[in-house]
């Protein structure tokens, strides 16, 4: 094939294509950390470090706030809670008044267990939905993940990106100081 | 790199202060990744084959005798009055305390900081599920006219009658339904990253487009981990809860009754002693064998194995405990029908059951005070199967032993099972080694990303971790 046909059937992808992010490699949780603090301290924004585990401590490195799960979890249950209560409430007292055993016709005690089992099933929606709202998940695409490298990042390596929309990014500056940093194979993803 | 970084020189801790490692034999993070997805991604073993053709076969057997029982009538097993309650409610008791051990270990071992759970809990969370798929089975075939088994969810019927919450029985149902969808968000939310991690080695296209689906798009980005660990802790703190309520709502189901020998306190706990016990039982029974024939001995190691028998020796022993309890406060209680009913229970027609449970809940366990014993896979495993069918007969004795004799001697009775009530306990078997064979084959059953989270490699303060000399 030659260059020319070559370069007319990329020609739309290029056109399209842009730089996204500066990827570079490091081989252990240890060099990543580090890196993560130096990036953290340099005032960068729009980054993030990946690693095929939770690292230890990584958070703190990063200077990332605490996740703010626990909310959408906690309005889940108070959800449950409420919803179990006043659904058994409305069914056996408000819509159809029916006596069994001489028992009362609502009473928190009795529907507590059936309540209970209503706050923990919505506090587990509540954190699940809550957990892929803040993540963006579920992301069918991802610039990231056209880069063959990349996918060790889910196998045995680390790896830090930096957008290049990053107020502080600069295609020299910032690519010099992940070589500093021990960033291995540095290379631009395109989107 | 892990190997990289293996001649660096680490100062050994003192001797008496020496753990067994969690990854024997220094396995790098890829060796872990390759090991587990390469059970998935080899050909068919042939011991699979071996498995899963009699255990479909099992489950069709299952599926058939449910179809008689459907079109036939609730007659065609041998429950009858006075015992109205048999095998069917054995059984869900049964299979719905096995899955508790999933829970425990994923969620109560989690919020403990166990990390030696890492290895298993994959495995056991899908016993839990499948365990549950099983159970879920007996109380909706066991209403007999099951055309109508939708009374049971919060719906008007014909007459616009709501269902009757004042009924444990009703509890039950929201509690199993929401133990079954809470545990498979909880395995789910464990597997994401390691269907990623199939998604990046995957050759074929069905297999990148399928696991990438079911990856979501997950990168490992440290923003998402953080979101994702709060999410993961916050899922074991309430199905630490829910696991502990699911068991005493189903010993509700007898114990709020007036029956002598269910009508007892002490219910809730013993049944959530038993449940976890009986489980253990299960989670051995399936991963002696699975890490021999997948070979993940340097992943769920010896020590593995023994820890889960001490933890079976503790559950036994409360079980044994309660046991003995019932027993006293019978006696101490002074009520001559619970006193009887308990009497009956050790040396009436039953006592069969009764001494074989004994023997397998309350003699056996105690083999794991000997260290050999815990070391000794094959005793292990004998242990494991005599826990699991010991764990049955429990339940069978609290149901059929406590029905057949009435207040009245005129209505008393003798049960026996009929060969539907057989095929059909032996069948849910076939189900559930059937969704754990194909569990097994198609997803990594053992956690890749939590346990490459407990080896040293993974601490970026350890020396395997790249840390450097005088750097914390």
């Amino acid at each position: 094939m030659s260059t020319l046909q070559q370069s007319t059937e990329t020609n739309v992808q290029y056109v399209t294509s842009f730089p996204f992010c500066l990827l570079a490699e490091f081989d252990t949780p240890a060099d990543l950390m580090h890196a993560a603090e130096q990036l953290r301290t340099g005032g960068f924004t729009r980054w993030d470090v990946y690693s095929p585990f939770p690292v230890h401590g990584m958070d703190k490195a990063m200077g990332i706030p605490n996740s703010k799960v626990g909310w959408f979890s906690f309005f889940g249950g108070v959800t449950g809670l409420s919803l179990g209560m006043s659904m058994i409430w409305f069914m056996n007292k408000f819509d159809y008044a029916l006596v069994v055993g001489g028992k009362p016709l609502f009473s928190p005690l009795f529907a507590f267990p059936v309540s209970y089992e209503m706050t923990i099933l919505l506090t587990s929606f509540g954190t699940l939905f809550g957990m892929f709202f803040l993540n963006r998940l579920p992301r069918l695409y991802n610039p990231l993940l056209k880069s063959e490298r990349f996918k060790k990042v889910t196998h045995d390596k680390f790896f830090i990106a930096i957008e290049t929309s990053d107020p502080k990014y600069s295609e020299t500056e910032t690519r010099k100081l992940l070589e500093k940093l021990g960033g291995k194979h540095i290379d631009i993803i395109h989107d | 790199m892990a190997e990289a970084t293996h001649n660096l020189k680490v100062q050994p801790p003192p001797r008496e202060l020496e753990r067994e490692p969690l990854v024997l034999n220094g396995r790098s993070l890829g060796w872990i990744s390759d090991r587990v997805a390469g059970i998935i991604e080899g050909p068919t073993p042939k011991w699979w084959w071996a498995a899963f053709v009699p255990s479909v076969l099992v489950m069709t057997l299952c599926f058939t005798m449910i179809a008689y029982l459907i079109s036939t009538g609730i007659g065609v097993w041998g429950l009858n009055q006075p015992v109205g309650w048999a095998w069917d409610i054995t059984n869900f008791v049964f299979w719905i305390g096995i899955g508790h051990a999933g829970t425990l270990i994923s969620a109560i071992l989690f919020l403990l900081r166990q990390k030696w759970r890492t290895s298993i809990n994959r495995a056991a969370e899908a016993m839990t599920l499948f365990a549950v798929a099983c159970a879920g089975i007996f109380p909706m075939i066991h209403v007999g006219r099951i055309w109508f088994a939708w009374w049971l969810f919060p719906i008007p019927n014909s007459n616009s009658i709501w269902p009757q919450f004042r009924s444990p029985l009703l509890w039950d149902v929201f509690a199993v339904s929401t133990y079954g969808t809470v545990s498979l968000l909880f395995w789910y939310v464990g597997l994401i990253p390691d269907l990623a991690t199939m998604r990046d080695r995957a050759t074929t296209r069905a297999r990148k487009f399928l696991y990438g689906l079911f990856a979501l798009g997950w990168t490992g980005a440290n923003r998402h981990w953080s979101n994702y660990e709060k999410a993961y802790l916050i899922l074991a703190g309430v199905s630490t809860p829910l696991v502990l309520s699911v068991h005493s709502i189903v010993s509700f189901d007898f114990a709020v009754s007036q029956v002598p020998g269910w009508h007892t306190t002490i219910f809730p706990p013993y049944f959530v002693a038993g449940a976890i016990f009986s489980g253990f039982g299960m989670v051995l029974t399936l991963l002696i064998p699975l890490r021999k024939v997948c070979r993940l001995e340097d992943v769920i190691t010896l020590r593995h194995i023994e820890l889960m028998g001490k933890v079976i020796l503790a559950t036994g022993s409360i079980v044994g405990y309660a046991y003995g309890m019932e027993f006293f406060i019978a006696w101490y209680g002074g009520n001559p029908y619970e006193r009887y009913a308990f009497e009956n229970r050790a040396f009436g027609p039953y006592w069969w059951s009764y001494w074989i449970m004994i023997t397998c809940n309350v003699v056996t366990p105690h083999l794991f005070w000997f260290k050999w014993v815990r070391r000794n896979m094959v005793v292990v495993f004998i242990i494991s199967i005599f826990v699991n069918i010991g764990m049955w007969f429990e339940r069978f004795v609290i149901i059929v032993t406590s029905l057949h004799r009435d207040y009245l001697p005129s209505s008393w009775g003798y049960f026996m099972p009929s060969p539907v009530d057989i095929l059909t306990f032996v069948g849910s078997f076939g189900l559930f080694f059937t969704l754990f064979l194909l569990f097994m084959r198609f997803l990594p059953m053992v956690a890749i990303s939590e346990v490459k989270g407990v080896t040293p490699q993974a601490d970026p303060h350890h020396p395997l971790g790249g840390a450097k000399e005088g750097h914390h």
